[in-house]
C-alpha cells in the first residue's frame, strides 16, 4: 500500500466523513484503518491548545503550531507542526524544525546555575544569587581596571576595553536590543552576534 | 535579503553562488523550486525559471538546477566580474536604468587608478588605502548637507562616454575578465561559463528579472565584501534591483541572526545601522557629519543622512531618557567610542595579548566557532572569567577540561548560567526576509533557568547597586539608563518591544513612522527601522492573515502577505522598490510590478518614496533614496579594498593571482597575527596542496543540535567529503579515518569519499582538489559521548586562518589549504 502525508489523510478522512453513503468507493484506504489512524491523531492532539511559534533554527522563518495541555497544573508540550496558513512555510518543517520538539523537551539541560572556579577540575552547581552577586563584581572589577575616559588626544571615549559581550542569534530581537542597549550603557566596545561568523 | 523568501518564485533566472539552500535552507528552497516548476504561472510568474548553481561541491541544490558550474571557492568576483564584462562588451545592460538608476554617469576625479592589482593611494607599510582618489569630480555650487556641512554636486555625463565616467571605468576594469581569465581562476569551462552568461545576458531586458541568492559561501573569505558587491553590480546593470524576482539575497543561517543584527550586537554599529561614534567627535553635529550620507545630486532625497540626527537623538532618549538633555548633546558622551576594531576576531586577540579580562557568550560558543580554534582556547584560558548563558553545554563552557587541555593551568573562572529555549518565552524573531514575526510563549521555563534578558536586566541591577554603593569609573550612563518597565529586574518583551519603535513623549503615543522622529528631544525610537512596528493599533508584528484567503490577504497577488507579521521599513516587502518602475512610474515588466504610478500615488508594495510625488515632477526625487548619490553605486569609496570589485585570491591560496601574481591577495585584508606581533600562520601549497572548504548538513545546525538525539541519529559522526580521485590517490577508502591538517591545527574524521567534489583544472594547467569539511562536530553532544576516543580532533575550525576580510574582518572559513593522509 502507498504511503500517504498526514495532510492528504485528513483531507481523504474528511472526504469520507462527508460522503458516507459512498464509502467505502470514495475512500480509497478502506475504511476501518483510515478511522483508526484518524483516532490515532485525534487522541494525540485531542483537547489541546494551539500555540503559534518559530523554528529555532535557520532564518526561513518557518512558522510552527505547538499543541499543549494541562495536565497536574503543567502545561505539556504534546507536538509541534508546520503552521500551513504561514506565506513563508506554508507548513512545510526541513528534517530539524520537525524534530524541534526534541530540542524543546531535551532531558539534557543544563539545570541549574555551575561555577568552575580557578584552577579547579570541577563544575559546582550554585544559586542563582552567589553567581549574579559574583558576576556583578567581576564585571564593575573589570570595568573599572580597563575603563578609558580619555584617549591620549583628550578625547572623551568613555569605553571599557576588557570585558567582551558576544550572542544574540538564537534569543528574540527584544532580548537582543536590551542586551546591546545594557552592554552599550556598561560602556563595552567589543560586542558581537554570529552575523560576522 | 533586498527581497524575501516567497518573491524568489517570480525570477526567471536564480544564481546561487556560495550557497546550498536545498541542504542548508531546505523550506526556503520550495520558492526556487516553485519559480521553475509552477505550472499555472508560466514564465517570469513563477515557473520556467532557471537555476544556475557556481560550487566547489555538487550538492541537492546542484540536484535541482539547471546548470551546475564548479567553481573554486572564493573565486566568484571573478565569475560576476566576467559575467559583468560580457553584459557590458555586448551592450546587454538595462539602458535606461543604468544611465538614470546607477551612478554610471557620475564622473570619476583624475587620478584615480588601478594598476598591477592595486588601486591608487595604497600604503603598503599600513595595509590601507588612501582613498581621497576614489571620489566624484564635481562642478557648480555645493550642496547642503545634513549637520550643516555641504557637498558639492558631481559631475555626470548623461551619454556615458565621458572616459571617467563610472560606466567606461567599469568598463575597461572588466575588460580583462575574459572567459579564459575567468576559467584559469575558477576552473569553471569556458564553453560553460559561456553559457551561463548567454542566459544571464538575457535578464537586462526590462521584462526579464533575475535573483541573486547567496550565503556565508560569499561573505567568509577575506573578499567577502567584494564578493558580494561583485553580484550587486552585475544587478544593478541589468536593472534587477528593487524589482520582485530580483535583488541580492542573503540567506542568514540562524533564527534571529537579522533582528539582532539590526538590534546592533555588533561592534561598529548602532541599532538601526547607525554608525558607532569615534574619538574626537564631541557634538552631535560632528557625529552626524562624519557618518552620515551628504547629497552629491540636486534631486537625491538622501533620506537616511538627512533624517541621521533625528534618529540618533531619538535613541538616545530611548536610553538615557531625563538624563538626554540638549544642553549635554543628549548624552553623546555616554555612547562608548573604540580607538580600533572590535569585531569577533579581535576579541580573542586581545585576550591572547592579555587586555580582555572577561567574555560573556551568550548562545554563541567561541571554540567551535573559531577561526582557528586551537588559538581561540588559549584565548580563552589567558581570560579572568569566562560566562555562558546557553541552555546547553556547550563547547565553550567546557573548554576547560576539553582534550588536551589541563584545568589545573586554567585560571579562568567560569559561569554557565542556563538559560531558557526560545519556546519558552515569546518575542519576535526576524528571517532573512526581514520578516519580523512574534512567536507566543508554549511553555513554562523548564527547571532553574531563567530568561536571557532577565538574567542581563538583575545583573545589571547588581552591578548598578554596586556603583551607588562604592563609586567607580564613569558611573552616570548606568545610574541614568532608563528602564520604563513595570519591574526593571524582570521587563517583559512586550514592554521592549514598545520602546523599539518607539513614542511621542509629548503624547505618551507610539510613533507609526520613523519619517516623524525629531531631534529636539521629544522621541525616542530604540530602533528606527522597526518605527512602525508597534503603534497604537498594536503589535503588528502578531499578524497571522496567511495564505488560508489569499484574495483577502494577498490584495496585489505579489505575495507580499501585507498583514502577515510586519517587515522593516514600514512593513516594505522588496526594498528599494521605487527601482521597480520605469521613470514614468511603470513597472518595468506589468506583469511583476512592485510599486506603480496610479496619477496619483504609489500603489502595490508599501513604496520607498514619498506615496504622493509625481514621478514626472522635475523635483522629484531619485529612485535610491537611501544614499547620497540618490541612484545605486557600481563605483563606492565605502569600501576599504577597492570602489570597484577585484579578484584577489584567499590568503591560503593554490595558486597566484592569475590577474597580477605579484599582488596575489588583498591588500588590505587584515593579518591579526602580524599585526600583533605574532608570527602569521599560513600555509603553502608545498605542505598544504589541497583547497579546503566548510560547511553545514541539513540535520544539524551549528553546534546545539549535537544534543538532539533525532538529528544525531540521521548524522551521527564527523566527517569530510575526499574527492573520488584524490582518495584513489592516496589510496583512501571511503570510511577510512583520516587525519586532516593546517598550518594551525588538525582533524581526525572519517573520509567520505564521493564524486560531489571533483579535480579542476587552474592557470597554468594546475590541477586542484578541493575537500569538504562539514562543521558541526567537537567535544561536547551525543557523538562524542558516544565514541570518545573518535571524537579528540572533530572540531573543524581547528584548521582555519586566523585572519579577516578587508571591510567586514570576517574569518576566511571558506578557502584554506590542508593536507590529507589516511590514519593507518
Amino acid at each position: 500500500m502507498t504511503e500517504i502525508t498526514r495532510r492528504e489523510f485528513l483531507k481523504l478522512g474528511a472526504a469520507g466523513t462527508a460522503g458516507v453513503a459512498l464509502v467505502p468507493l470514495a475512500n480509497p484506504l478502506g475504511f476501518d484503518l483510515a478511522a483508526a489512524k484518524k483516532r490515532a491523531v485525534e487522541m494525540r492532539i485531542a483537547g489541546a491548545k494551539e500555540v503559534h511559534s518559530l523554528c529555532p533554527y535557520c532564518a526561513v522563518g518557518c512558522a510552527l503550531i505547538a499543541y499543549t495541555k494541562e495536565v497536574n497544573g503543567k502545561t505539556q508540550l504534546l507536538q509541534i507542526e508546520g503552521d500551513p496558513d504561514s506565506p513563508v512555510n506554508e507548513g512545510r518543517l526541513c528534517p530539524k524544525g520537525a524534530a524541534a520538539m526534541q530540542l524543546a523537551t531535551s532531558s539534557r539541560r543544563v539545570d541549574k546555575p555551575l561555577y568552575r572556579a580557578p584552577g579547579s577540575k570541577d563544575w559546582e552547581p550554585k544559586s542563582w544569587d552567589f553567581m549574579l552577586d559574583k558576576l556583578a563584581q567581576n564585571i564593575k572589577a573589570s570595568r573599572d581596571n580597563s575603563f578609558v575616559a580619555q584617549d591620549a588626544n583628550g578625547n572623551i571615549v568613555n569605553r571599557t576595553e576588557g570585558v567582551a559581550f558576544a550572542g544574540g542569534a538564537a534569543f528574540s530581537s527584544e532580548e537582543g536590543y536590551f542586551a546591546t542597549k545594557v552592554m552599550r550603557t556598561l560602556g563595552i566596545v567589543h560586542i558581537e552576534q554570529q552575523a560576522r561568523v | 535579503m533586498t527581497n524575501h523568501w516567497r518573491d524568489i518564485k517570480h525570477a526567471d533566472v536564480i544564481l546561487i553562488n556560495g550557497a546550498n539552500p536545498a541542504e542548508a535552507h531546505p523550506v526556503g528552497f520550495q520558492w526556487f523550486v516553485k519559480a521553475k516548476l509552477d505550472p499555472t504561472k508560466g514564465p517570469g510568474g513563477g515557473g520556467g525559471a532557471k537555476i544556475i548553481h557556481a560550487d566547489p561541491r555538487y550538492t541537492r541544490t546542484s540536484a535541482l538546477a539547471d546548470m551546475y558550474l564548479r567553481i573554486r571557492t572564493g573565486t566568484d568576483v571573478a565569475y560576476f566580474g566576467g559575467l559583468i564584462n560580457y553584459v557590458l562588451r555586448n551592450n546587454l545592460y538595462h539602458e535606461e536604468y543604468v544611465r538614470y538608476y546607477t551612478n554610471a554617469s557620475f564622473l570619476v576625479k583624475e587620478g584615480f587608478a588601478f594598476t598591477d592589482g592595486l588601486f591608487s593611494g595604497y600604503d603598503k607599510a599600513t595595509r590601507s588605502y588612501n582613498t581621497s582618489t576614489w571620489v566624484y569630480e564635481t562642478e557648480g555650487d555645493p550642496l547642503p548637507g545634513p549637520a550643516g556641512t555641504t557637498q558639492a554636486h558631481a559631475k555626470r555625463d548623461m551619454t556615458l562616454g565621458h572616459p571617467r565616467s563610472v560606466f567606461q571605468l567599469l568598463k575597461n576594469h572588466y575588460a580583462r575578465y575574459t572567459p579564459e581569465m575567468v576559467s584559469s581562476i575558477t576552473g569553471i569551462p569556458v564553453d560553460q561559463f559561456n553559457a551561463v552568461a548567454q542566459i544571464v545576458g538575457e535578464m537586462g531586458k526590462p521584462d526579464k528579472v533575475m535573483t541573486i541568492v547567496y550565503a556565508v559561501g560569499l561573505t567568509h573569505h577575506t573578499t567577502g565584501g567584494q564578493l558580494i558587491r561583485s553580484g550587486a553590480l552585475l544587478q544593478l546593470l541589468l536593472g534587477n534591483m528593487g524589482r520582485p524576482g530580483g535583488g541580492m539575497n542573503a540567506e542568514r543561517g540562524h533564527a534571529n541572526i537579522q533582528g539582532n543584527t539590526d538590534h546592533a550586537i555588533s561592534w561598529e554599529i548602532l541599532p538601526g545601522y547607525l554608525r558607532i561614534p569615534a574619538p574626537g567627535q564631541k557634538t552631535l553635529d560632528q557625529y552626524v557629519a562624519a557618518s552620515a550620507a551628504k547629497k552629491s545630486d540636486p534631486n537625491s532625497w538622501n533620506f537616511f543622512g538627512t533624517n541621521y540626527k533625528n534618529f540618533m537623538v531619538s535613541l538616545l532618549k530611548a536610553w538615557y531618557r531625563g538624563a538626554a538633555q540638549p544642553a549635554n548633546e543628549f548624552a553623546f558622551d555616554f555612547i562608548p567610542k573604540p580607538a580600533v576594531n572590535s569585531s569577533w576576531m579581535s576579541i580573542y586577540d586581545q585576550a591572547l595579548k592579555g587586555k580582555m579580562e572577561g567574555v560573556i557568550l551568550n548562545g554563541m560558543t567561541a571554540t567551535s566557532i573559531g577561526p582557528d580554534s586551537n588559538q581561540v582556547l588559549q584565548g580563552l584560558s589567558k581570560l579572568k572569567w569566562l560566562v555562558i548563558m546557553d541552555p546547553l553545554p556547550t563547547t565553550s563552557s567546557e573548554f576547560w577540561h576539553a582534550p588536551g587541555m589541563d584545568p589545573s593551568n586554567i585560571q579562568t573562572e567560569v559561569f554557565m548560567l542556563p538559560t531558557t529555549h526560545w519556546i519558552e518565552k515569546d518575542g519576535s524573531f526576524v528571517n532573512s526576509g526581514r520578516w519580523s514575526q512574534w512567536k507566543e510563549q508554549v511553555i513554562p521555563p523548564e527547571g532553574d533557568a531563567r530568561h536571557d534578558h532577565w538574567i542581563f536586566a538583575d545583573l545589571f541591577d547588581r552591578v548598578k547597586t554596586l556603583y551607588r554603593q562604592q563609586g567607580g569609573k564613569f558611573p552616570d550612563p548606568i545610574l541614568a539608563m532608563t528602564l520604563d518597565y513595570a519591574d526593571t529586574k524582570k521587563p517583559t518583551l512586550d514592554e521592549i518591544a514598545r520602546e523599539v519603535n518607539g513614542k511621542d513623549l509629548n503624547t505618551g503615543l507610539q510613533m507609526t513612522s520613523f519619517a516623524n522622529l525629531k531631534a529636539d528631544g521629544t522621541t525616542t525610537a530604540g530602533d528606527w527601522i522597526y518605527t512602525g512596528s508597534y503603534t497604537p493599533a498594536g503589535n503588528l508584528m502578531k499578524r497571522r492573515s496567511g495564505i488560508s484567503d489569499p484574495a483577502k490577504n494577498d490584495p496585489t497577488g505579489m505575495g507580499f502577505y501585507p498583514n502577515w507579521a510586519w517587515s522593516w521599513p514600514l512593513n516594505r516587502r522588496v526594498m528599494y522598490n521605487r527601482a521597480s518602475a520605469d521613470l514614468a512610474g511603470k513597472p518595468w515588466d506589468p506583469k511583476r510590478p512592485g510599486i506603480q504610478w496610479n496619477g496619483t500615488a504609489w500603489v502595490g508594495d508599501v513604496p520607498d518614496y514619498p506615496v504622493n510625488m509625481d514621478p514626472k515632477d522635475p523635483a522629484a526625487w531619485l529612485p535610491f533614496i537611501m544614499n547620497g548619490e540618490g541612484v545605486g553605486r557600481l563605483f563606492s569609496n565605502s569600501m576599504n579594498d577597492g570602489p570597484i570589485p577585484e579578484h584577489y585570491e584567499p590568503i591560503e591560496a593554490p595558486i597566484p593571482n592569475p590577474l597580477h601574481p605579484n599582488q596575489s591577495e588583498d591588500p588590505v585584508a587584515f593579518l591579526y597575527d602580524q599585526a600583533a606581533g605574532r608570527p602569521n600562520r599560513f600555509g603553502k601549497v608545498d605542505k598544504y596542496p589541497y583547497v579546503a572548504t566548510s560547511y553545514r548538513l541539513t540535520e544539524h545546525e551549528h553546534y546545539v543540535t549535537q544534543h538532539v538525539p533525532l538529528l544525531v541519529g540521521l548524522q551521527p559522526q564527523a566527517f569530510v567529503e575526499v574527492p573520488q580521485e584524490l582518495a584513489d590517490e592516496k589510496g583512501i577508502k571511503n570510511g577510512d579515518r583520516v587525519r586532516v591538517s593546517s598550518e594551525r591545527g588538525k582533524l581526525e574524521v572519517a573520509a567520505l569519499v564521493t564524486k560531489r567534489l571533483g579535480p579542476m583544472t587552474l592557470a597554468g594547467n594546475t590541477k586542484v582538489y578541493h575537500i569538504g569539511i562539514p562543521i558541526h562536530w567537537g567535544f561536547v553532544g551525543i557523538s562524542t559521548e558516544r565514541y570518545p576516543e573518535l571524537a579528540k580532533n572533530w572540531l573543524a575550525n581547528a584548521l582555519t586562518p586566523f585572519v579577516g576580510d578587508a571591510n567586514a574582518r570576517t574569518p576566511e572559513f571558506k578557502a584554506f589549504l590542508v593536507n590529507i593522509e589516511k590514519i593507518s
